[in-house]
């Protein structure tokens, strides 16, 4: 944590639009410098715009943070049974707190379908399937238009901007479920089906949708594949620090004075990016309670620990944490700590599919004992209790729910037993001392 | 053949084996609920967790993962068990608990495992989840309270019984297993759910709260609603059975038994002969042995004697029957009740030649004139095998749902002789090429021939294949030919001879007007068409009061042993046959059942060998020229004998699936 990150400067900033102030359309889009010449980025050649991506750096945003220039790679070169692969594109952002997708979708629709072409081309994919959430309707329509102009200008489709290349995007609007940005669970529901988890392996780049190698990457991590390959890997590497490279689009809610999402410089240290974008927290500095920095499912970090702490995956793990999708969310000392979690917990219950049996039965337990928690209708030895829950859910699901339901609990048990322990006995002490009937 | 260690144990696995079959292969048990050896693998219980070198440092579910070179498995690590405490801990927290009242309990899977790997207490503390009933049809019960959400019985109407009407509703802890709509499954093999459902969701609904496992004796017997010949255990209390459940058996049954095979048994206790009867002034009256036989004695036959066996006989039956005739001086004998005059001069053009596990292994198949679903449910599940590994079904005869894609070429027998290009191209380019003919086949005059000369055309013959097929029904009907039930000219050749004695072996089929100056006796066990028509009834055993041996449509012999005892004055047929001949002064050449079966076994080389017997393979030159629709012979699948004629559960099926009677059912 020693290399100070400096903040990142509107010239190398990715997402242009992001605020919305200009027109999503394809007109305004290639003014701002989308599908510029497409053809001579094809031109690259397949492989090695995946060897360019690769030595950019990128971490796939959409919050485990795996190598997406790699993930490319593991496509395969050629179709040995006639197979045709398939690009996912994950828009159903359905985790608390994130609000990236939605913004790159309603305002730069456009560089996230020329980044389709791009991805789908290097790992000679056949089409694109953009998996929008239910939820997005607004942005669903603006989604289907863009994906209408690009063929009218025929970027997409035959030939797609004449580079001789046949590529179709198809845009699949989801019904509503958070389970369905897991990967496999999304096939499922492309296909047509529950939208519960697969087991891997095998792995969607061996048999995905439709049975066929398919790879499933996040709207973040394939709109900024043009810029990368148009500024040059060296450009997106030299922001951030070693192994979290690039920029990232920040979203910042909660007891900040102005929430947003912002493109940033990885690594930024957690009070520079609320300080510079969000015009510091509610009530000062000293009024900070807990961040959780990537969305519901990482654990919260104290006010003390986050201060300093850059914003990459990495440095957030060492706080036992993570970047996740960098959906920020701050609460300050007016929150009801234990009951912010528990709202959370709920959100998983209810989120669920019901297909294995530790998230099925456990999610539901952990919230009901969170509940008692809050309120303080609980015995101490309970909280050990539910860290034993949620340790006996982490890790024994078939896709990582369960992690992402027994995480936050984890994390306000590691940092605010002492909360729940004086609720617990306050409630005791004010509780009616009950007397056997005589 | 990847080297596994198994708790330091190394072995050889065969080459695509999961870590579960690794460690069963290493002699560990590996508890879990939802996989299931006959159906894919869903990897949803999370209770078979092991851990697993190299990997992720996180217990790995073994069903779904493949054993691989120099993995190193442990099922004994303090990991592992903690992870099967919290899985168990996990499935109970929502269970009800209610063993004291559940059908499952004493042999379900739940009670089982939390006992072997549970922790013994609990620590939940909240409510209990409720879930409310589904209606499953006649055959499953249902409480749902009690479903563990492993999902076998989904996969198994998806992929067994190809009747896609059950899955899941709703996400998380409130998902829930139903059927469509909540309409019965309507499949033929829904009671294999209940055998499949690892705790006490699924029951049988005619069996329910009848008795508990430890209480009941299990036989082990063949069943003989069709002619698959179903291993089936009879557990029995008493004197009465009251289940069917399948054994397994790969070359049969695998793991499946028909509805029809399970329920039946509660037409056992019903409608049944139980004492000998004499019909006198147009009425039958109760008699006793004696008089019966005294009756059969004053017949003056002069040798003019005939017997017609039914379609649930065992051959011991048979045999006896024969030689009763035989040494009455008669010689027509017949167990085509029907009607049907097909030529038996070659047993092998009559006879299922691939076998049952055969024809899963088939590449084209064509059906003609059978609907399978109705006359060998397990046969269809086969051949819905045969499609998944790619095979292509192609159709002659009435159009019937079969649960899987089928080309119909359509209903007009001429056709087989003049097959469209397209199914002479794929039979010429298939490696396994199969045919089955149904019963609506061998009704057809000329029918019969025109299938045997397409062995040729289609080249049914390959080295080590025979691709030629007959699917008959009845359980009886592989026995009763290979003991010379068949008299030229079927059915109307025996009434024209006018026998002036008939033995009516359990032939409820039969059209007894057809025989209006024959003295009939019969002999079997309920009262139905043939006793009905009868001048004597002698009260015999029905198939689970007797032992006895069965040979299925492929011509597998098998034997049955005999579950309880049959009710009232009734015997077990063979020794009903003894003491009549005696008193005809014709006396059968054995005196018990063992002697019997080595006679048989004398004079059926064949049937004294249990297995498949071997009938070589020689086509009989028969008429062809085949013309018009074929029929189906089966006009209702829940009705097609006298014992599933006298179930409750049977009619109720009957009139539920087929008649589409809806049952009204008291507002809960």
């Amino acid at each position: 944590m020693s290399d100070v990150i400096a903040p990142l400067a509107d010239k190398d900033r990715i997402f242009t639009n992001v605020y919305g102030f200009q027109d999503w359309g394809i007109d305004a889009a290639m003014k701002r410098g989308d599908w510029d010449n497409t053809k001579k980025l094809m031109e690259i050649g397949q492989d090695e715009i995946i060897e360019r991506i690769k030595a950019s750096g990128l971490r796939g945003r959409g919050g485990a943070g795996f190598p997406t220039g790699m993930k490319w790679s593991f496509m395969p070169k050629e179709s040995k049974d006639g197979r045709p692969s398939f690009l996912v594109i994950n828009a159903d952002e359905s985790e608390p707190g994130s609000c990236k997708d939605r913004e790159i979708v309603r305002h730069d629709p456009h560089k996230l379908i020329e980044g389709a072409l791009i991805a789908g081309f290097a790992m000679r994919a056949r089409a694109a399937y953009i998996y929008i959430r239910g939820e997005f309707i607004y942005e669903a329509k603006i989604l289907f238009a863009a994906v209408e102009q690009a063929y009218e200008k025929g970027f997409l489709g035959k030939n797609a901007c004449g580079s001789g290349y046949d590529f179709d995007v198809f845009v699949h609007r989801g019904a509503g479920a958070y389970i369905c940005g897991e990967e496999t669970a999304q096939i499922e529901s492309i296909e047509g089906k529950k939208g519960q988890p697969r087991l891997k392996p095998p792995f969607p780049a061996g048999a995905g949708l439709y049975g066929c190698p398919t790879t499933v990457n996040n709207v973040e991590s394939i709109a900024v594949g043009p810029t990368i390959l148009r500024r040059g890997s060296e450009w997106f590497s030299s922001f951030g620090r070693e192994n979290n490279k690039g920029t990232k689009l920040f979203q910042i809610s909660g007891h900040v004075n102005k929430p947003c999402v912002v493109e940033e410089s990885m690594g930024i240290s957690f009070k520079e990016l609320i300080d510079r974008h969000c015009g510091g927290i509610r009530g000062g500095w000293d009024n900070l309670l807990a961040v959780i920095p990537g969305g519901s499912s990482v654990p919260l970090v104290p006010a003390a620990q986050i201060m300093d702490a850059p914003m990459d995956f990495d440095g957030l793990r060492a706080l036992g944490s993570g970047l996740g999708t960098a959906a920020v969310i701050v609460m300050d000392k007016s929150t009801d700590i234990v009951r912010a979690i528990s709202r959370l917990s709920y959100f998983y219950k209810h989120e669920s599919c019901g297909q294995c049996t530790p998230c099925r039965e456990g999610t539901g337990w952990m919230w009901r004992v969170m509940e008692r928690l809050r309120s303080g209708d609980a015995d101490i030895s309970e909280i050990d209790m539910l860290h034993q829950v949620t340790k006996q859910v982490e890790g024994h699901t078939i896709c990582a729910l369960g992690d992402a339901a027994a995480w936050p609990i984890q994390g306000l048990i590691r940092h605010f037993r002492p909360e729940i322990e004086r609720r617990i006995n306050e409630n005791k002490g004010s509780a009616p001392v009950m007397e056997a009937a005589e | 053949m990847p080297k596994v260690k198994v708790d330091g144990v190394e072995l050889e696995v065969p080459a695509g084996a999961t870590v579960l079959q690794a460690c069963e292969l290493a002699g560990k048990e590996i508890p879990r609920f939802c996989y299931h050896e006959r159906l894919s693998i869903a990897g949803n219980c999370r209770m078979c967790l092991v851990e697993v070198k190299p990997g992720p440092p996180k217990p790995q579910a073994s069903c779904a993962l493949p054993a691989s070179e120099g993995q190193e498995i442990r099922t004994d690590s303090e990991m592992v068990k903690k992870a099967r405490e919290g899985v168990m801990e996990f499935l109970l927290i929502n269970h009800p608990l209610d063993c004291p009242i559940c059908d499952q309990g004493g042999e379900c899977d739940l009670q089982d495992q939390s006992v072997a790997y549970g922790k013994g207490s609990s620590r939940f503390e909240e409510n209990k989840r409720a879930v409310t009933e589904k209606y499953m049809g006649p055959i499953v019960k249902t409480v749902m309270t009690r479903c563990i959400q492993c999902t076998r019985c989904v996969r198994f109407a998806e992929e067994v019984a190809g009747v896609p009407e059950i899955g899941a509703i709703y996400r998380g802890e409130n998902m829930q297993i139903t059927t469509y709509l909540e309409h019965a499954a309507k499949s033929e093999l829904s009671g294999n759910v209940v055998d499949l459902c690892p705790v006490g969701a699924l029951t049988s609904k005619p069996y329910a709260f009848e008795a508990r496992p430890w209480e009941l004796k299990k036989t082990h017997a063949i069943d003989v609603m069709d002619a698959v010949g179903t291993n089936i255990r009879l557990d029995s209390r008493g004197r009465q059975v009251l289940r069917a459940v399948p054994r397994i058996n790969d070359d049969v049954n695998e793991e499946w038994a028909s509805d029809k095979t399970r329920h039946n048994v509660d037409g056992l206790v019903r409608k049944r002969l139980d004492k000998p009867y004499v019909r006198k002034d147009g009425k039958l009256v109760p008699a006793t042995w004696n008089e019966a036989f005294a009756a059969i004695a004053d017949v003056k036959h002069g040798g003019s004697v005939a017997a017609l066996a039914g379609d649930l006989l065992d051959c011991e039956t048979m045999f006896a029957g024969k030689v009763l005739v035989e040494k009455l001086g008669g010689s027509l004998l017949e167990g085509r009740q029907t009607g049907l005059a097909y030529d038996v001069s070659s047993l092998s053009a009559v006879n299922f030649n691939t076998t049952l596990p055969g024809i899963e292994t088939a590449d084209v198949i064509l059906l003609v004139g059978t609907n399978l679903r109705w006359e060998a449910p397990l046969v269809n599940t086969r051949i819905r095998k045969a499609i998944k590994k790619g095979a292509k079904v192609f159709g002659l005869g009435p159009q019937v749902d079969l649960t899987y894609k089928v080309e119909w070429l359509g209903n007009d027998a001429s056709l087989l002789a003049k097959l469209p290009e397209a199914v002479v191209e794929a039979f010429g380019k298939a490696a396994r090429p199969a045919m089955i003919v149904g019963g609506g086949v061998l009704a057809k005059d000329g029918a019969h021939g025109d299938t045997l000369a397409l062995v040729e055309t289609l080249g049914l013959i390959k080295d080590g294949w025979n691709g030629y097929n007959v699917l008959h029904f009845a359980a009886a009907r592989m026995g009763g030919l290979m003991l010379g039930y068949a008299t030229d000219g079927g059915v109307k050749a025996v009434a024209a001879a006018k026998p002036k004695l008939l033995f009516s072996l359990g032939a409820d089929e039969a059209d007894y007007s057809a025989f209006p100056d024959s003295f009939k006796v019969y002999v079997g066990h309920h009262g139905d068409k043939g006793a009905h028509a009868a001048d004597v009834i002698l009260p015999g055993a029905s198939y689970a009061e007797k032992a006895g041996t069965y040979v299925n449509l492929e011509g597998r012999v098998q034997r049955g042993e005999k579950a309880v005892f049959a009710p009232g004055d009734a015997r077990e047929d063979w020794s009903i046959l003894r003491a009549l001949s005696e008193v005809l002064g014709a006396t059968l050449p054995f005196d018990s059942f063992e002697q019997l079966r080595a006679e048989m076994a004398r004079a059926v080389p064949a049937l004294g060998v249990e297995g498949l017997a071997d009938y070589g393979w020689s086509v009989p030159s028969l008429p062809t020229g085949a013309t018009g629709e074929f029929g189906s012979p089966i006009k209702d699948f829940y009705l097609t004998n006298a014992i599933c004629r006298a179930s409750p559960t049977m009619q109720q099926c009957s009139a539920e699936l087929i008649h589409g009677q809806t049952y009204a059912e008291a507002a809960e």
